[in-house]
Formats: C-alpha cells, structure tokens, sequence
C-alpha cells in the first residue's frame, strides 16, 4: 500500500491534528461530560419539585415540622441531623480529594486510607437517609384527610414559657378506640387480583369521637397564614370540617398520602432523595472497586492514578447535588 | 503528571495557601462556615428576613446565594475546575447554567400562573 497518503501537509498547523486545546484527558472529559448531563437530570427533578411548591405556595408542608428527629433523642429538633448528614458528605468529599491528592504524589498508602474514609462516609450517609425515610414512612402525629385531598392535623393550645404555644397532639393520644369488624382486605381472602395496604389504627368514627370528648383538641389546616404558619381553626368550626369532611385516617407518608399535607411532598422527598441515594448507593460501590484496584498496585505499574481522579469528579457530583437537595428540601 | 500544578488561591487570593494539602482543609473550614450559617438561620428563622424580597423571602434568597457559594468552592476547588483550561471550566459551567436557569425560569412562572387560577378563579379546593 505505497500509495497511502501518510502525510497531508498539514503537521504542525492547528488543524494538523494532535491538538488538545482542553488539555484534559479523554476520561475526566466524558466524565464531565455525564456530570453535565446528571446535573441537568437533578435540576430537571428539583425545578419540578419548585413548580409544585409554587402551584400549592400557601399550602406546602413546613419542612421544619416535618424532619424533626434525630436517633435516640425523642424532642423535635428540626434540621440537627441533616446538618450532620450533610457534614459528612462533605468530609466524605474532602477525604476523596485528599485521595486524589495522594495519588498525584504517588502515594499507595495514603490513597488507600483516603479512599476507605471516603467509603465509610459514604455508607454513613446511605444509612442515614435510609433512617430518614424509615421515620417520614412512619410519621409521628397522625391526621385525617377530606374528600378534596386536604390534610387536617390536631392539636391543642399549651403554656408555654408564658405564651399560648399551639402543640401537635397525636391521633393515639385522644382517639376512642371501640370494636370494629374492618379487616384489612387480603388476596387470598376475597378476589384474588386485589389486596389493600395495612389499615390505619383508628377509623373516622373513632377520631370523631375522641375529638367530641377532648374539647381542648382543634384542627389545623394546610393553610399558611401571614405569620408563616398553618392556620388553626376554632373549636366548633374544627369539629364541623371532621364530621363533613373528614373520610381517611392517614399515618406517615408514601406515595398515595402524606399525614404532613400534600402528598407530591412526599412523592419528590421519595423521588429526589431516593435518586441522590442511589448515586450516593453507586458512588460507593465504584469506589470500592477502585479502592481493590489500588490496593492489588493496578494504578502503581502504571504510575498514573487518573482512575481515582475520575471516581473523585463523580463523587464530589454526589455532594454537589446533595447541597442543592439539602437547601431545597430543608431549608427554604 | 510531574507537571500537575494547582492553583493555591480562593477568594480571589485573600487567602493563599501553601500546598494543596491546605487549601483543601481551608475549603473544607469556608465549606463549614457556610454550612452552620444556614443551619442557624434555618433553626431561628430570624422575623426580619421573613419579609418578601422579589418573590420570595428575603431568607429564602440568603440561602439560594449561600448554596451557589456552596457549589462554587466544591466545583471549583474539590472538581478542580480552578486548574482546569478556560474553555473547558466554560463549556460545562455556562452550559449548566444557561439551561437550567431557562428551565427554573419557565417551570417556576408556569407554577405561579397555575396558583393565581386556583387562587382567584372559580376551583373550589377547601372541601
């Protein structure tokens, strides 16, 4: 093949080829690349999350009433531990840009320890959101829903450092529990193509009820008020708004209800944050492989710790989104 | 990668650090810093910055600028994106930017249209 033209007269010029006018490697450049795409993935979700808040703007739950809780601690204690949370994705993020540091260096050892913090953060992190999700499931309070969708919570007005402070009261503490032949609907009991979910503790009746025989208790609706907070209805309108339109008992949260008010709440909390766990989930399982392939010496023969500078730009991506989640899932 | 060489100054070289090493320490101390800030002002909600700022509550904008600062030193110092060519910190950032800038504007109107026609039109919600 004598007549391949191997030269085209053009070396040296800027379209003669061989150019790197990003001076970044194929690898962290695709890597950028998804990230780009990611990001816009995330704020695809979170610009639908805000689209949702502000369609229901005067009448989305308060994120501080909400996540309250913290491990073996029964007080409310709003946004304590997502700051942790939050603290250790960024610990995670500076141990893995300590890794990559070390690998520049060429530092096995160094690049292992990192590399295994960075791990360890990360399964901290999953854990927790796991929990999270686990007590938002659960829900702490209980509430009835109305034929349009509403949420009404109660409670009752205590003392409280001198000042009328409203205080949740919980469905458990008040409702009279009296015999009832409603079993929850099972496959294997009726027709076999339908089930239903578990029944909530109490029925309507049993929350009208109590609520008749606790005159303290009032009803709180979705409503936020000027002040910033959910509008509490007087004693005979709250009872009214139960008997007229109270249908559902609902406990915790999922995708079909929510007991803290609109149910897209809980579908972009489950949505969101079950899409950032599992980046988070897929994080650590390609670092750990990496953190394998640096311990058997892979990136040592080829003195060139680039793969865990790669990992790195994913990982720190990770943390990248959770600030944005963080700010509006909790804060704003 | 002998010629690696990484840029030590952040807040446009008010703080410059010696190596590497300490100036991700020092971001992971701003990082921190801004952090708590937030997590304070999101535990006493303070009653002077709940007053409406441009559509939104003066609190609600402090937090949104101490995310995007947030997301600048991580992108900038953690990503490297400091050491990074023009071009290339150009391509990804404006591209992110412009885009979802566009969609938050559209998606963000179109929800606020959708609360003044149940606000003011006649659906009935409150049953």
């Amino acid at each position: 093949m004598d007549n391949t033209v191997v030269s085209t007269g053009t070396e040296g010029k800027t379209w003669g080829g061989g150019n790197q006018p990003l001076k970044s490697s194929y690898g962290k450049m695709m890597m950028w690349f998804f990230i780009v795409s990611d990001a816009l993935t995330f704020s695809g979700f979170l610009a639908a999350y805000g689209f949702s808040r502000f369609k229901f703007i005067d009448a989305w739950p308060i994120a501080d009433e909400v996540f309250t809780h913290i491990p073996f601690y029964h007080e409310p204690a709003p946004m304590i531990y997502v700051a942790f949370m939050t603290f250790v994705l960024i610990m995670s993020s500076v141990t893995m840009v300590l890794a990559v540091d070390a690998g520049h260096e060429l530092k096995k050892n160094k690049v292992i320890v990192y590399m295994f913090l960075t791990i360890i953060g990360g399964l901290i992190f999953v854990g927790s959101q796991a929990w999270e999700w686990a007590t938002f499931i659960k829900g702490d309070y209980g509430a009835i829903q109305t034929k349009g969708g509403n949420i009404l919570q109660f409670g009752e007005y205590v003392e409280k450092d001198g000042e009328q402070v409203f205080k949740r009261v919980a469905l458990r503490d008040f409702a009279v529990a009296s015999h009832t032949d409603r079993v929850q609907h099972e496959s294997k009991t009726g027709i076999w193509f339908t089930s239903e979910g578990s029944l909530p503790s109490f029925t309507v009746e049993e929350v009208i009820h109590g609520l008749e025989a606790n005159t303290d208790i009032l009803v709180r609706t979705q409503l936020i008020n000027e002040d910033g907070e959910k509008t509490v209805l007087s004693r005979s309108e709250s009872v009214k708004q139960i008997k007229d339109n109270g249908k559902m008992v609902v406990e915790g949260a999922n995708l079909q209800v929510n007991e803290y008010g609109t149910p897209l709440f809980a579908d972009f909390f489950f949505f969101i944050t079950g899409f950032h766990g599992f980046h988070v989930f897929s994080g650590v399982v390609i670092n750990i492989i990496i953190f394998f392939n640096v311990i058997i010496g892979t990136y040592e023969r080829r003195k060139n710790y680039e793969m865990v500078e790669k990992v790195g730009l994913y990982w720190h991506f990770v943390d990248l989104v959770w600030v944005f989640v963080f700010t509006f899932f909790y804060l704003v | 990668m002998a010629d690696h060489a990484h840029k030590l100054e952040i807040l446009r070289g008010l703080v410059k650090f010696k190596s590497n090493t300490q100036k991700i320490w020092g971001v992971l101390i701003l990082l921190t810093i801004v952090t708590t800030v937030e997590v304070i002002l999101g535990i006493y909600k303070p009653h002077s910055l709940i007053q409406p700022f441009l559509g939104m509550k003066i609190l609600n904008w402090i937090f949104i600028i101490l995310t995007i600062v947030k997301a600048y030193y991580i992108t900038w110092d953690f990503m490297h994106m400091r050491d990074e060519t023009k071009a290339l910190r150009r391509f990804v950032v404006w591209t992110a930017i412009f885009l979802i800038g566009y969609l938050l504007y559209i998606l963000l109107q179109e929800g606020g249209y959708v609360f003044d026609v149940y606000d003011r039109e006649y659906i009935k919600r409150d049953f």
